[in-house]
Order: C-alpha cells, then sequence, then structure tokens
C-alpha cells in the first residue's frame, strides 16, 4: 500500500518537472518553471525518504551538508562569463554520483544480478565515468587551466576506441559473469581513460556541443540507474535531461553544420594564428581609426551588433551596452545578432547580455536577424569571426562552407573591432576583412568600445 | 532470486516510461526559446540530479561501510547539483529583463 502512495507522489513529482521545462520556454514564466521543478525535486525525496528507513541519518545529514556549502556558492558567486565551467562541473559531478550509486548497488547484489539489469548497469557505468572525465577536462579547459586546443597524436581514433572496444568487452564479460566483480574496475578505468582522451582532442570553440553531448550522456546514465533500481521517477527525470541534451547537440552541431562524429573526433581548433604581415602583403584591409566609426554610427539609423566570444573574454559587454545606449540616445534603432554558437555553452551569449543589462527583446536569433541586414545601416562586430565569414556561403573548398553565419556582409557597412588580423578558431581567414564596405578597427574591443562613446558624444 | 522476477516483471512498464519520457523531453525542449538555453541547461541538470534519490535507496539498503560510503558521496555530489542547479537557474533568470516601461524609463531619468 505505502509502494502505492509512493508511486502516485512520484507520478506528481513527474508532472512537475515536466511542467517546469514547459514553462521554461518562454522568458515571461521561466522562472515558474524553475520553482514547478523544485517542488517536483522535494515531492520525490520525501516520498522515497517515506519509504525507505535509512539507518544512517547522520551519514545522510553530513552529505547533504557538504553538498549545501559546495553548490550555495558556486550558484551565487560564479560570473556568467563562468558559467559553461559550472555546467561542465555540475555534469561531471552528477555523473559521478550516477557511477558510483551504481557500482555500489552491484557490489550489493553480485553475484545475484540477472543479465539484464547487468547490461543496463554496466553501460550506466560506462556513460557515468566516460562523463565524469569527460566533463572534468572540459571544465579545465573552458577555465584554462589546461590548453582549450585539441590533444592531437598520430592514431588517436583508433586508441580512443580500442580503448572503449576494450570497456565495452569488460562490459559484456560481466553480463555473462556477474559474480567476477574484478571486472568492474577494470571496466571503470577504461571508461574513465575514454572520457578523458575523447575530450582532450576537441578545442574549446567546439565546447558548446560537447557540453550538451555530456549533458545528454549524464541524464542517460541517470535513467539507466533508474532501470536497475527500479525507480520510475528517475527513469523520468534522466530521460528528460538525457532528451534535452541530445536535442541541444543536434541545435549546436546544425549551427556548426558538422556531425557529431565530426566534432567529437575531428579535432578541428589547431587553429595556428595568420601572420598579419603576411596577409598584409597580398591583400589590402582598410583600417580605419574610433573616429571614422564614430562618424559612420552617427549618421546610420539602423545598428546591429554582432558579438562573440572574444565580447566576453575582453569583458566588454557592459560597454557594448553603454555604446548601445549613446546610439539609442540619438534615436538610432539596436538590435543584437546572436549566432547559435556564440559563447561557450548553448544560450551563453544571451546570458551574457542579459546580465549588462540588454532587453531580451532586442537580442535576434540568427533566423530573425539575417533578413534584416540589407536594410542595416552599420552592423559592428565584436569579438566574433568564423561566425561572419562570408565564406561559409560562397568558398565551396572553405572547412567553413555550409556553416549558417550572420550575414553581416550584407549590411551597408561593416565596423568590424578587432585585436588583429588573425583566423578564428577554424583558422580560416575571414574574407569580410577585405571587404570594400569593411571598416577595420584595430585595438582592444573594450578599449575601441570606450573611445567610440567618447568620440560619438562630440558628434 | 525474487529481486529478477520483480525486474523482470516491471520492465515493460519501466521501458514505456522511458520512451515517452524521452519523446516528451524532446518535444519540450525543441520549444524552448533559444534565449533560455543556458538557464534551460542548469534546471535539466538540477532535475537529473534527483538520482540523490538513487544514493539514497542504496544507503537504506546496506550497512557494508564501503557501499555506504560510496552512496554517501554519491548523495553529497547529487544535492550539491540540487542546490547549485536551482539556485543558479534562479539568478540567471533574474537577469533577464524587457525593455523598461514608461514608468520605470521616467525613473532613470
Amino acid at each position: 500500500m505505502n509502494d502505492l502512495i509512493v508511486l502516485y507522489l512520484y507520478a506528481a513529482a513527474a508532472l512537475f518537472f515536466a511542467l517546469g521545462l514547459k514553462l521554461m520556454s518562454e522568458v515571461k514564466t521561466a522562472r515558474y518553471g524553475n520553482w514547478s521543478a523544485i517542488v517536483g525535486m522535494v515531492i520525490s525525496i520525501l516520498a522515497t525518504l517515506t519509504a525507505f528507513e535509512i539507518h544512517r541519518v547522520d551519514l545522510l545529514v553530513l552529505a547533504v551538508i557538504v553538498g549545501t556549502i559546495v553548490g550555495t556558492p558556486i550558484a551565487l558567486k560564479v560570473p556568467m562569463t563562468a558559467v559553461p565551467q559550472r555546467t561542465a562541473m555540475s555534469h561531471a559531478f552528477g555523473s559521478l554520483a550516477v557511477a558510483l550509486v551504481g557500482a555500489a548497488e552491484y557490489y550489493h547484489d553480485a553475484p545475484n544480478v540477472d543479465p539484464f539489469t547487468m547490461a543496463v548497469l554496466s553501460g550506466e557505468m560506462i556513460l557515468g565515468f566516460l562523463t565524469f572525465t569527460g566533463s572534468s577536462v572540459a571544465f579545465l579547459k573552458l577555465q584554462a587551466l589546461i590548453p582549450g586546443r585539441p590533444f592531437v597524436y598520430p592514431g588517436r581514433v583508433v586508441v580512443s576506441l580500442v580503448n572503449l572496444g576494450l570497456a565495452i568487452a569488460f562490459a559484456v564479460y560481466l553480463v555473462l559473469n556477474p559474480s567476477h566483480s574484478f571486472a568492474l574496475p577494470a571496466l571503470a578505468a577504461l571508461s574513465l581513460l575514454f572520457g578523458f582522451l575523447l575530450v582532450m582532442a576537441i578545442g574549446g570553440a567546439d565546447m558548446p556541443t560537447v557540453i550538451a553531448i555530456l549533458n545528454s550522456f549524464a541524464g542517460m546514465s541517470a535513467a539507466g540507474l533508474g532501470f536497475v533500481l527500479d525507480n520510475k521517477i528517475l527513469i523520468v527525470a534522466g530521460s528528460l535531461d538525457g532528451s534535452s541534451g541530445l536535442v541541444l547537440a543536434i541545435i549546436m552541431s546544425r549551427a556548426m553544420n558538422r556531425s557529431f562524429i565530426n566534432i567529437l573526433f575531428g579535432a578541428v581548433g589547431g587553429a595556428k594564428e595568420v601572420d598579419a604581415k603576411e596577409v598584409e602583403a597580398h591583400r589590402t584591409v582598410q583600417g580605419y581609426s574610433v573616429d571614422d566609426a564614430a562618424t559612420v554610427l552617427s549618421n546610420a539609423r539602423k545598428v546591429v551588433f554582432a558579438p562573440g566570444y572574444g565580447m566576453a573574454t575582453s569583458q566588454s559587454q557592459h560597454v557594448l551596452k553603454e555604446l548601445a545606449d549613446v546610439l539609442q540616445a540619438r534615436g538610432i534603432d539596436v538590435k543584437y545578432a546572436i549566432h547559435p554558437v556564440a559563447g561557450r555553452m548553448p544560450g551563453h551569449m544571451n546570458v551574457l547580455l542579459a546580465e549588462a543589462n540588454v532587453p531580451y527583446d532586442q537580442l535576434y536569433e540568427m533566423e530573425r536577424i539575417n533578413p534584416l541586414f540589407p536594410e542595416t545601416d552599420v552592423a559592428v562586430v565584436v569579438g566574433a569571426n568564423d561566425v561572419t565569414n562570408p565564406a561559409a556561403r560562397t568558398k565551396p573548398g572553405s572547412p567553413l562552407y555550409g556553416m549558417p553565419i550572420l550575414d553581416v556582409d550584407k549590411a551597408k557597412t561593416v565596423i568590424f573591432i578587432k585585436r588583429s588580423l588573425g583566423a578564428g578558431f577554424s583558422g580560416v581567414e575571414n574574407e569580410l576583412f577585405y571587404n570594400e564596405n569593411t571598416m577595420m578597427v584595430f585595438g582592444d574591443a573594450k578599449q575601441v568600445l570606450t573611445e567610440l562613446i567618447a568620440a560619438l558624444k562630440t558628434k | 532470486m525474487e529481486l529478477v522476477s520483480q525486474i523482470y516483471n516491471d520492465l515493460p512498464v519501466n521501458l514505456l516510461i522511458f520512451v515517452l519520457s524521452t519523446f516528451l523531453g524532446i518535444e519540450l525542449i525543441r520549444h524552448v526559446s533559444r534565449l533560455l538555453h543556458t538557464p534551460l541547461m542548469s534546471l535539466t541538470n538540477a532535475i537529473s540530479s534527483v538520482s540523490f534519490i538513487a544514493a539514497l535507496i542504496v544507503m537504506a539498503e546496506t550497512t557494508n561501510t564501503n557501499l555506504l560510503t560510496l552512496a554517501t558521496i554519491g548523495v553529497a555530489l547529487a544535492f550539491t547539483n540540487i542546490v547549485s542547479g536551482f539556485m543558479l537557474t534562479e539568478r540567471i533568470l533574474r537577469m533577464f529583463r524587457g525593455r523598461p516601461n514608461k514608468e520605470e524609463r521616467k525613473a532613470q531619468q
């Protein structure tokens, strides 16, 4: 009877979780969505506590206190630029928790583990452990504690696949011989190594997709644990998270016109900076002063900003907003063009701009802003590069070809603020630099924007 | 062997739940505004930290010190995610504002 009540409570929790995601679809209702999910979580935990008797309440309280002490400062202190790192870290925590609990469940049940449960348990642990090391490496790369460029060596893909193959072989062995528990540490070690090698070989700019894929893995491993423990709410929550990561990964990889396989094993991003002088030798770039740019801006009616991750690294989102305020005070229309992979995780650029108090109705997705570029007087590119490169539309030989881009080149004038003539992460030179309607303004983004504001005030 | 038969009995139901939740998840997430993908990730991460209760169940069913240790670590990790996931989502969502309305604009001037 008690079990039945728990199931009803789980059903209610599942409803609150799904409702939470539904409310999350719009800015206006999003905060209710968060609260709905909190209610779901509280119901799930209380229901479980009524059904199972915890013998070591002291350990539980200790763990909850530790979790609160660690989790609270992370949530309240992390700067918005560092949210991708914190997301990678939370995937690492979540997947490690699931993997360890899976291991504990195995040792508790062994050798009485039926083949199906063992198969799910093995798969869940492989995913959990590889997501743990993979997310940890992603964290280190995003936090710039290790170089963001891909770590490549000859035979990399073969080594990775053999490594994964061995982990799966141990999983199969465990399914056939569930009592041979020595295979579990081997499976764990191989999965940990696979996750580590996999993400080490992926460049920093591919992180939005990688984070989404790891998110999906973390969710799927949680759902797997739900099967093993026959816990319905864990299956629901895990598969919601797993499908969320999957959808986001698909959106990200489409925005880069690349397949998952290419992102996971393609090692794009060994970008060598193109020597500025060498480039200038054979083509001319029109370098302009801040004052020139200010004149063009002051005569514009419609301005679109195209920010990229460079804006975040130079911390210039607040100055950009100030510039927008100055322009708007003069009656100039200002919009922001957001490419799906701008930033280091899905939706990152929106959060950075929201933090700088940019109203969200001025943020335009790529599909909405591209038709508006032909009637735009000035497009200002700040800290973005590859996502504005027209070669993606025009040069079939280019590695960028086919990638959807922001069509800034269709604006009457493009002001490109950039430190040097370096190539983007793809290592491809940007065609836009050489266009006649492009004004290159060289310098640090924050400094150039500050000077622009000052110059505009004199006009 | 009771454990074995129990799982086989529930497997079809669990599979049904898994398949339907996955489809529901895909449909719900597809309609989330791209503006909100970052707080969405933070929210789904907190939701999947319901694995907290998996660690609770293992804590309840064992007295073995090693397994209790693993489960306790699991509880701590999952609870860290629950706390930071929901709080961070709230913090990010508070940053999203619309265009200031007329009264607010007057107040600013």
